[in-house]
Parts: C-alpha cells; structure tokens; sequence
C-alpha cells in the first residue's frame, strides 16, 4: 500500500538528465516535503509520478500495481501546481465539480462536496464567476479546492503557496496540516523551495539536488545534521556561510590567515584543507579580534537584521535580533563560535556537526 | 488630426470597395428603361424601383429561373464539407499539436506540410483525376461527392489553423484534465473544444467562404443534377438575360455570406480566453 520508485531516470535531449536513479517509497497517510533549488528536479519527479513526463527507465508501482501501464487519466493524482490552472470556461463551481463527477460521483454528491471544498478556500461567494473574473490568489485557491476535493491516493503539491500573499499563505498552511492529516490513506509530496515552509510543515523531508535525493529524514534531522553542503545551503535560510580552512597544529586557519583553536569534537581530525560552516545566528559580532570584514549588504526584516559581511576569508552572514544601525561599507569584526561550526570534507560531506541548539 | 485622416481614410477605402456592391444592389432593382438609358444611380430620384428582376430569380408567374434550389444545393454542399473538415480537421490538429509522431526522419513538421502540400497543386490538375474518380464511386453528380472534394481541400487549411491555435492554448489545460480523469478524446471534447470557438469559427469561416464559393468542382463534378448556386448564377450570365436580373441573382448570392459575417463579428468581439493560466 505505498508508492514506490525503483531507478527512476529520465533524461532529455534538451536539459540532459532530469531525474537520476531515483528509488524511494512514499507510505501513505505521511506528507513528504521535497526540497530543493529550482532545476533540482522536483517539478519533474512529480510529473514522472502523475504521468506527464515519461521515465526512461525504472519503475514506478503503487500499491503494487505498475504504473507504466496506468494511463495518466487512471492513475488518480491529484496536482496542484505553483502556476493555477483552471477551465477558462467553466465557473467557479462547474471547475470544483468537474473532477468529482468524472470520478463517477453523482450529480448531487459532486455538488455538496464541492460547495463543502469552496467554503474551505473562502470563495463561497464567487460561486458563478468564471477564473477570469478573479484574483490570482482566488484562482489558485479554485485550484486548491478542485485538487484537494478529490480525495485522490497521491496528492502533488508543486509549491502551491508560491503565488499566495502572505496571510493567506499563513492561513493555508495550517489548513494543509489538517487536510493531509485527515487523509490517512494518501500519499502527499509537497515540493517547495523555502526552508521554514519544509520545517513549519514538520513532514519528513527529501532534499533534492540536480535529479537525485540526497537526503532524507525527519525536519530536526536534516536540520541539524546536514550530510553535505549542498544540503545545508539548501535547508538553512538564511543562508548557511561556508568557508575554506585547513586544520594544523591545533588551529583552524582560515584563508586569510586568521586562526581559532579546534573545538573539541574536531580534535580527531587529521590535518588538511575542509570547509566550515556557521548558521547565521550562530554569528556573533565581536569588539575586538575575531574575522574582519566589510558590510556588502543589510536586509532589516523587523524582528531581525542581516548583515552579508565580506571578509577576506570569504562571505558571511550574520543574523542579529532586532534592528540595528549597521550601515553598507562599515568595518566589522565577526566571532565564528567553534562549538556552532559544521565541519565539512573538501567534497561537500559532513565530518562534525555542533550539539543540538538546546544543549 | 489622426482621426479625421482615419476617418477619410476608411471612407474613401470602403466606398472604393463597396461600390461595385453598391452598384449591383441598385440595378438589382432597375427596371428596364432606368439601365438601357444610360448610367443611373440613386433610387426614387433617378429610376422607379421594380421588383422584376427579384421576381425573375424567385419562384413565381414572372419567374425566369428559380435560384432556390441551387441554393439549397449549395447549403448542403458547404455545410457537409465544412462541417467533415471541421470535425476531422480539429482532431487531427489536435493530435498534431499535443503529441509526437515521427518515422524516421519525419515527425509533426512534416506532417503539418503533408497536409500543407495538398493546396500547392492548382485545382485544374486534379479536376480530371476527380471526374474518373468520382466516376468509378458512382457519386459523380452528387452532393456527397462534391462534398468529399470540397473537403480535401478545406481540410488541410483547417488542420494548419487549428495546429496554430491548439498550440497557442496552454497545454497544462489538458494536462489537468487528463489527471482528473479524462482520456484525450474526453479531454478534447470536454476542455480543449469550448475553449477553441474562436479558432473554429475563424477556420469554419474560411470554410463556408471556400465552399460557397466554389465554381470549379461544382461546374465540372455536379453541374446537372446537383447545381449550386454559383454555378446557376454563372448559367444565367448569358447575352439574352438582362443586366437587373443578373444584378439581383449576383445579389441574392452573397446575402447569405453577409448575413454570416455579422453574426461572427458579434460572436467574436466576445471571446476571450484569458483565466486559464496565470
């Protein structure tokens, strides 16, 4: 009863390889976030899932039925995409209900669960306008409730709250985190880009990365134990700074030659070139000594101010609370606490992790 | 400044073409002595109207000919052949614009050209290899027969309209409806067709011109039993009728084509097809 991939890869003429060897299984009734950049294939998993795109070699079975003999139109996926996509001709209503009754419900069972789904997104009073006539946020919400109506077995989500303002985004979050919950035998995957929608959504979590997945775990997991780095800079927002040293005599040397001694966890490594990395919170900007540098850039969001430092070791960014009067092209001094550095091989794997936040 | 050039512009420009319309209307209802004496133009000041050459086209004691059933002919003949290329033409422009085929170094492309090709020959060359054709089917002088011809040549025009405009509607459309549960056929039908009115009425349109207007095939396919009404229009233009009753059967041949461009005029100002994807 899940939906498993074995080898999944596709490749195109145009974009080379798209999907690489993909194996996984998705269990029904848990959300799965995929994460990634955009080109990290994750619009394309989705489509080589629902049918759309066509694999070239693996498999993929649900249920322990193979889908490469389903058509598209009886593999029954359900699929919101970033960009809504509605009938232009049918009203609010006839679209929500289009699907239902093509499952083979009657008229009127088709009509109350789409009333039922339309009150969910709020449009209730829209009922007889066709998609032209509404908002772009309105028209991804008729998406939303067409899709989410279907009670389908897999359920793709390709960044739906991608072109939704900020409240409403709030607001359908945590309607998702109820609408996935109730469906205990679906399996939903539910792409995005944004770090703090994958962790807020606290489903497990595959990062994605040019075809392949290169991790999987729970959202604390992949959070504070990032594999490589290709994984922490995709998972850490703001961004995850990550520098060059070389590990000698005790000392961690950054390029420019400024040195801290090793925390203890690293002291088992032997010495040559890594990279670490600090989380932008874990910075602090010191008085004296410390990392030198000059400030590139300042993005105050409210509650917090980040500062893009340039220093001669290369760039970090460093998260303050509150708002502060930090002006571009000042000097600064930052302080890479040791006990907060992931240390990472030259290939991008992860060596050491810091303790969890708590400790 | 702009406006008024405009303005004079269109004018001067639809008066130029409207003319010889004009023209035929007026004589269409001259009588005899408002022709023969001389050129003539404007009604009730120049000549008395009459109705006699109406009257000869029509059916009726003063009838010279009665045009209506070549025009019945001729409503069958386009509607048939518009209808079949409108049919076929959309789903196989269809099929051309969602979905590949190929064999060896031929794909979509070249099937689109294939369909292409089949107006670049002039119709003069086929009309022999119709006549034995027709013959040998035994639908020579039918109106199945000339509607079969008429298609095979509005159907290419519709299959390369319609590829454009399939093209243009975004494919995540019938995507959707393939993964609610459609199957191409029903996701055609159900979504893509009433999305394509304009693209359809644009190519049924070019259709019902053609059809209509056909003389060629009509005259050397069909012209005994089957006679459609430009050919019994032509018929009439011999040295013995006169000049109203030609006007009024000239006339009476474009009413309805006119008549036609007005009802698409109004229904194309209303399409619209935006909403579908932002």
């Amino acid at each position: 009863m899940s939906l498993i991939l074995k080898n999944v890869s596709v490749t195109t003429e145009k974009d080379g390889v798209i999907l690489d060897d993909i194996s996984f299984e998705f269990k029904p009734g848990r959300i799965y976030i995929l994460i990634g950049r955009t080109t990290s294939g994750k619009t394309s998993l989705m489509r080589a899932i629902a049918g759309l795109l066509p694999i070239d070699s693996g498999e993929i079975t649900m249920n322990g039925v193979d889908f490469d003999e389903k058509p598209i139109w009886e593999r029954d996926v359900a699929v919101v995409y970033q960009q809504f996509i509605n009938y232009p001709n049918k009203t609010v209503l006839q679209n929500v209900e289009f699907p239902l009754l093509r499952k083979g419900l009657k008229k009127s069972e088709a009509r109350e669960v789409a009333l039922a789904s339309i009150n969910k997104v709020g449009l209730s009073d829209y009922l007889d306008r066709k998609p032209s006539q509404l908002s772009g946020g309105q028209q991804q919400r008729v998406a939303l409730a067409r899709s989410l109506s279907r009670k389908s077995h897999i359920m793709l989500l390709d960044e739906p709250l991608m072109n939704l303002d900020y409240k409403l985004r709030e607001q359908l979050r945590v309607e998702f985190k109820e609408i996935f919950n109730s469906q205990k035998d679906a399996v939903t995957i539910y792409a995005t880009t944004e770090p703090p929608e994958a962790l807020i959504l606290g489903a497990e979590i595959l990062v994605m990365h040019e075809g392949r997945i290169i991790q999987y775990g729970s959202p604390t997991e992949v959070y504070e134990q990032p594999q490589s780095t290709t994984v922490a800079r995709v998972i850490s927002d703001p961004p995850m700074s990550i520098l060059p040293v070389s590990l000698a005599a005790g000392e961690i040397r950054f390029s420019d030659g400024y040195s801290q001694p090793i925390p203890a966890k690293m002291k088992n490594f032997k010495e040559g070139r890594y990279e670490v990395g600090i989380r932008a919170n874990d910075i602090v900007s010191a008085k004296s000594g410390g990392e030198k540098g000059t400030i590139s850039l300042v993005e105050v969001s409210g509650s917090e101010t980040l500062v893009y430092v340039d220093t001669p070791a290369g760039e970090v960014v460093l998260q303050m609370e509150g708002i502060h009067d930090v002006k571009v092209g000042e000097s600064i001094s930052v302080e890479l606490p040791g006990n907060r550095l992931f240390l990472f091989e030259t290939n991008g794997a992860l060596c050491v992790s810091p303790d969890s936040a708590g400790e | 400044m702009y406006k008024v050039l405009k303005a004079t512009f269109i004018t001067i420009w639809s008066l130029f073409v409207l003319f010889p319309i004009m023209w035929a209307i007026t004589t269409s209802f001259k009588p005899e002595s408002a022709v023969v004496n001389g050129a003539t133009f404007i009604p009730f000041l120049e000549f008395q109207p009459s109705l006699i050459g109406w009257k000869a086209i029509l059916p009726g004691p003063d009838s010279l000919t009665n045009l209506l059933t070549p025009t019945l002919n001729s409503f069958i003949v386009t509607a048939g052949a518009t209808a079949i290329s409108l049919i076929f033409g959309s789903l196989a422009a269809y099929g051309l614009s969602r979905f590949t085929y190929g064999w060896k170094n031929y794909s979509n492309a070249d099937i689109i050209f294939f369909f292409v090709s089949q107006r670049i020959m002039p119709p003069v060359v086929l009309a022999i290899p119709f006549f034995l054709l027709l013959k040998e089917l035994k639908l020579l002088d039918t109106h199945l027969g000339l509607i079969l011809v008429l298609t095979s040549g509005l159907m290419p025009v519709v299959v390369w309209l319609m590829v454009d405009f399939f093209n243009a509607l975004p494919r995540e459309i019938d995507e959707m409806a393939m993964l609610e549960g459609c199957n191409p056929i029903q996701a055609f039908f159900r979504t893509i067709l009433p999305l394509s009115k304009p693209g359809l009425t644009v190519a049924g349109m070019f259709c019902v011109i053609f059809g209509w207007n056909d003389v060629f095939f009509a005259l050397t396919l069909t012209a005994t039993k089957v006679l459609t009404l430009p050919v019994a229009v032509i018929a009439l233009n011999g040295t013995v009728t006169p000049y109203w009753i030609l006007a009024a059967s000239t006339v009476f041949s474009i009413i309805p084509l006119v008549g036609l461009a007005f009802v698409i005029e109004r229904f194309l100002s209303r399409g619209n097809l935006s909403g579908a994807v932002r």
